[in-house]
């Protein structure tokens, strides 16, 4: 008891407390400064350009964003392009996740299976994870040509990487207490994984699922402008021709189409968790 | 003749961690055994290596007749049939009905395909049925075991155990979540079931008074060894400061 | 003490079976009665449903699938397998993977700063309701269209460069990071904030004495982890966009001077340098917890 007493009264400790995190803030917002300082050097980065640029573009934007008629003869399609993106966002998020959930089954600790195989399924997974999105796309159009299947598998292999670590973790967090319990009744590995894993990690990752099909639309935006397909190819078309009114009708129906799926994911997570 | 019988019990994890040195004891069929110790003295590798959900390093365990090492995936199915498991955090499937979690302590009998798929026969859900009946649970059957409270879900725990028509039941730290008066139930559901159903009971506990007051037989254990193993009344203070070595005796002591 | 005495158990009501809910045929159900479960079922259906629709209506243009197959794994093995630099130098590949990186810390900086004043103005327990909500529907506006759009929209009013490449970062960077700081601020004990209101601290105090030190280890670890996603973003956009950096030198490898290996090399630096990444963001966070 005196010992605590001391710890606090003591007025050295307290004061050396709030020197320390002083100097910690201090450090750490003189290496952030230097960050900045350097990054800015390295890409010519012009901060008053910075800052001008953004009212300059409000305006740009409120000038020759708005959709005027021959905008308006094209909305059917641009609603063409933008359902078959988001229908390659779906396709591809749940196809990676049910080839991520069967893979990562492999490959966590509550499953048990085999050290070298669930080392390998972590090592295919961070290779999957970290070759980034546009690279597979570059790649795939060589052979697959300005083709909806090149995106497919671009944000396809990028998918399943990130999933599969994902699942690995959530499977591990969610359901190894009653995993052990259902080994311990006599249940088989297969019957531990349907009465178990799944019923215990399935909300968890439809939330994910639903993550990925909103952040895949973006994705697969960028994507279409590499590889001329979908929306992207279709913005940067307008884009291109400087044919601002119609790119900006583009620009409003991707927001609205994010903004809706994003609020229904919402609305279903709250249900479904 | 004893049910379990452990000669010379040692298990070391990951080459390093000594967890127990030379354990041997038997136990004889409808015995209340209680393994008191402090935490990380060993108590829960005793209970999981009866059950192979953790491989003994050395020496042999006789359950039933059969020597549990030795056992290959089909044998340890069997064994794991006739030893019902409790656990502290009850280790539920939360987002199941609680008539499914029963359920599961069927899935050691059934194939592959029928566990899987989760189909049972109603004579099994009726026996589910009766099980919920005896631990007063049947208003609670089809609610989501998330909903249940920490009594209620350690009661489905038993009833899943006994689903599964056990000679044993190993509990590890039943009732360390719970509070004073859901303990008391539940450490009455085991006496109870321990008494008329003739079910052997393993019960791992951390509370001293508890075991005093329920276990026939009490093993001490301190870092991974057997110190005592004996009736409740011939239990000392002197002896339950050895278990527990430190200042947690003399707290433990006192409530005596 | 006396709590703990055998007493014997409540008599049992014989009648189980009126708890019992049957099916139509007569056989006793076991699934609890759930919104949840139907709705993961309805979600999973209608996944799957426009999944199989996607597929039946996508226009393939009579791509051959198995030559081009055939052909991506040849090339994906020319990749990974004999990766060699012709057009490029390594210390050029360096420099370029540089401007990503500051590209990408630049949009980190200045989306944390912006999302630091927003998340005070959208955390539940310290901001106007009004305010919030007008804040939240701005930020999911912004975080609404894609990264790429904002980098060529700002390419029209400050030319292609590196502005226009940190603006249009910054933009999601910020709204990403407004959601992530409010989360981090609501989580924090409410009792602290009273205490200090109660104890007459101004806003501004109770920002730097109470929610700032109490919330800044959570706020650092989110600030790392959209950097790993700034930093992929920057790639991204230097090769869609033009604007210049390692993902630029993709896009010339791979469809200016159509050479796998070159592709191959590059993609090998910005592998390493992701895994660098990764690496140091574990061992920042770390050491803030």
């Amino acid at each position: 008891m005196d010992n605590i007493v001391e710890k606090v009264l003591k007025p050295q400790n307290q004061t050396s407390v709030f020197i320390k995190r002083k100097r910690t803030f201090t450090l750490a917002f003189l290496g952030v400064a230097a960050l900045f300082g350097i990054s800015a050097a390295i890409t010519n980065y012009d901060v008053i350009d910075g800052f001008e640029s953004i009212p300059k573009a409000a305006y740009w934007m409120a000038r020759n964003f708005i959709p005027d008629e021959k905008a308006w003869s094209r909305l059917p399609d641009i609603l063409a392009k933008l359902s078959e993106t988001a229908l390659v966002s779906v396709a591809v998020t749940v196809c990676a996740a049910i080839c991520a959930f069967f893979f990562s089954l492999l490959g966590t600790e509550t499953t048990k299976t085999a050290r070298w195989l669930a080392r390998t399924v972590r090592i295919v997974a961070a290779f999957f994870r970290n070759v980034p999105d546009v690279v597979w796309a570059i790649l795939l159009l060589f052979s697959f040509g300005q083709n909806i299947l090149t995106g497919f598998f671009a944000l396809f292999f990028a998918t399943f990487g990130l999933l599969t670590r994902t699942f690995i973790e959530t499977i591990d967090e969610v359901s190894a207490s009653c995993v052990e319990a259902l080994h311990a009744t006599g249940a088989t590995g297969l019957q531990t994984v349907f009465n178990g894993v799944i019923p215990s990690s399935l909300p968890e990752i439809i939330s994910w699922v639903l993550y990925m099909i909103e952040t895949n639309i973006r994705a697969s935006t960028l994507i279409g402008v590499l590889t001329a397909t979908g929306i992207g190819y279709l913005f940067d078309l307008y884009y291109k021709r400087m044919d601002y009114s119609s790119a900006g009708l583009v620009v409003t129906s991707i927001v609205i189409l994010v903004i809706t799926i994003e609020m229904l994911s919402n609305k279903t997570r709250k249900v479904i968790m | 003749m004893p049910i379990l019988e452990f000669k010379n019990v040692s298990k070391i994890y990951n080459n390093i961690t000594k967890a127990l040195t030379e354990v041997s004891f038997s136990v004889d069929e409808g015995e209340f055994v209680s393994i008191i110790g402090p935490s990380g003295s060993g108590k829960s590798t005793i209970l999981r290596c009866i059950n192979r959900l953790v491989d003994v390093t050395q020496g042999s365990i006789i359950f039933d007749g059969h020597d549990v090492n030795r056992a290959d995936k089909k044998e340890i199915r069997q064994l794991r049939k006739k030893a019902g498991m409790i656990f502290q955090h009850y280790n539920l499937v939360n987002r199941l009905s609680v008539i499914e979690n029963v359920l599961h302590g069927r899935l050691g009998y059934k194939s592959v395909i029928a566990g899987a798929i989760g189909r049972y026969t109603e004579e099994e859900k009726e026996k589910a049925f009766q099980i919920l009946a005896k631990l007063g649970l049947t208003e609670q059957a089809y609610k989501r075991c998330d909903e249940l409270s920490g009594g209620q879900k350690q009661r489905v725990g038993i009833a899943r155990s006994l689903m599964q028509e056990p000679r044993l039941i190993l509990c590890d730290e039943p009732i360390a979540s719970l509070d004073p008066s859901s303990s008391k139930i539940i450490m009455d559901h085991l006496s109870i079931i321990n008494e008329t159903m003739r079910i052997t009971c393993i019960v791992n506990l951390h509370q001293v008074d508890v075991a005093l007051r329920y276990a026939k037989r009490i093993i001490g254990i301190t870092a991974g060894q057997i110190v005592y193993d004996g009736p409740p009344d011939e239990l000392t203070k002197v002896m339950i400061y050895e278990i527990y070595q430190s200042d947690e005796g003399e707290l433990i002591t006192d409530v005596r | 003490m006396s709590e703990f005495v055998i007493t014997e158990q409540a008599p049992i009501s014989l009648d189980i079976s009126k708890y019992m809910h049957r099916t139509r045929d007569g056989k006793i159900k076991t699934a609890a009665k759930s919104k949840s479960g139907l709705a993961i079922k309805t979600t999973m259906f209608v996944l799957l449903t426009l999944t199989i629709y996607g597929f039946l209506t996508f226009d393939y243009k009579d791509i051959d699938m198995a030559k081009a197959v055939v052909g991506t794994w040849s090339n994906i093995k020319v990749v990974f397998g004999q990766p060699m630099l012709t057009y490029n130098t390594f210390p050029g590949a360096l420099n370029a993977l540089l401007v990503t990186f500051s590209l990408g810390a630049l949009a980190t900086i200045f989306g944390a700063i912006i999302a630091f004043f927003g998340a005070l103005l959208c955390a539940k327990n310290i901001a106007n309701p009004t305010v919030a909500n007008v804040t939240k529907s701005f930020v999911a506006f912004i975080r609404a269209v894609p990264t790429i759009l904002w980098v060529l929209i700002f390419t029209i009013s400050a030319g292609l460069g590196s502005v226009a490449a940190v603006i249009g970062l910054t933009f999601h960077s910020a709204g990403y990071l407004v959601k992530a700081y409010a989360e981090s601020i609501e989580e924090m004990d409410a009792g602290t904030i009273e205490a200090l209101k109660a104890s007459g601290a101004s806003f501004w105090q109770t920002v730097f004495q109470a929610i700032l030190p109490s919330s800044i280890s959570r706020m650092t670890a989110w600030t790392f982890l959209r950097f790993e996603i700034n930093f992929a973003n920057a790639l991204a956009v230097g090769a869609a966009a033009g604007v210049g950096g390692i993902g630029f030198d993709l896009f010339m490898a791979g469809n200016h001077y159509f050479d796998l290996r070159e592709l191959g090399f590059i993609t090998y630096v910005v592998v390493v340098a992701v895994i660098l990444l990764e690496m140091l963001a574990t061992r920042i966070k770390a050491t803030v917890r």
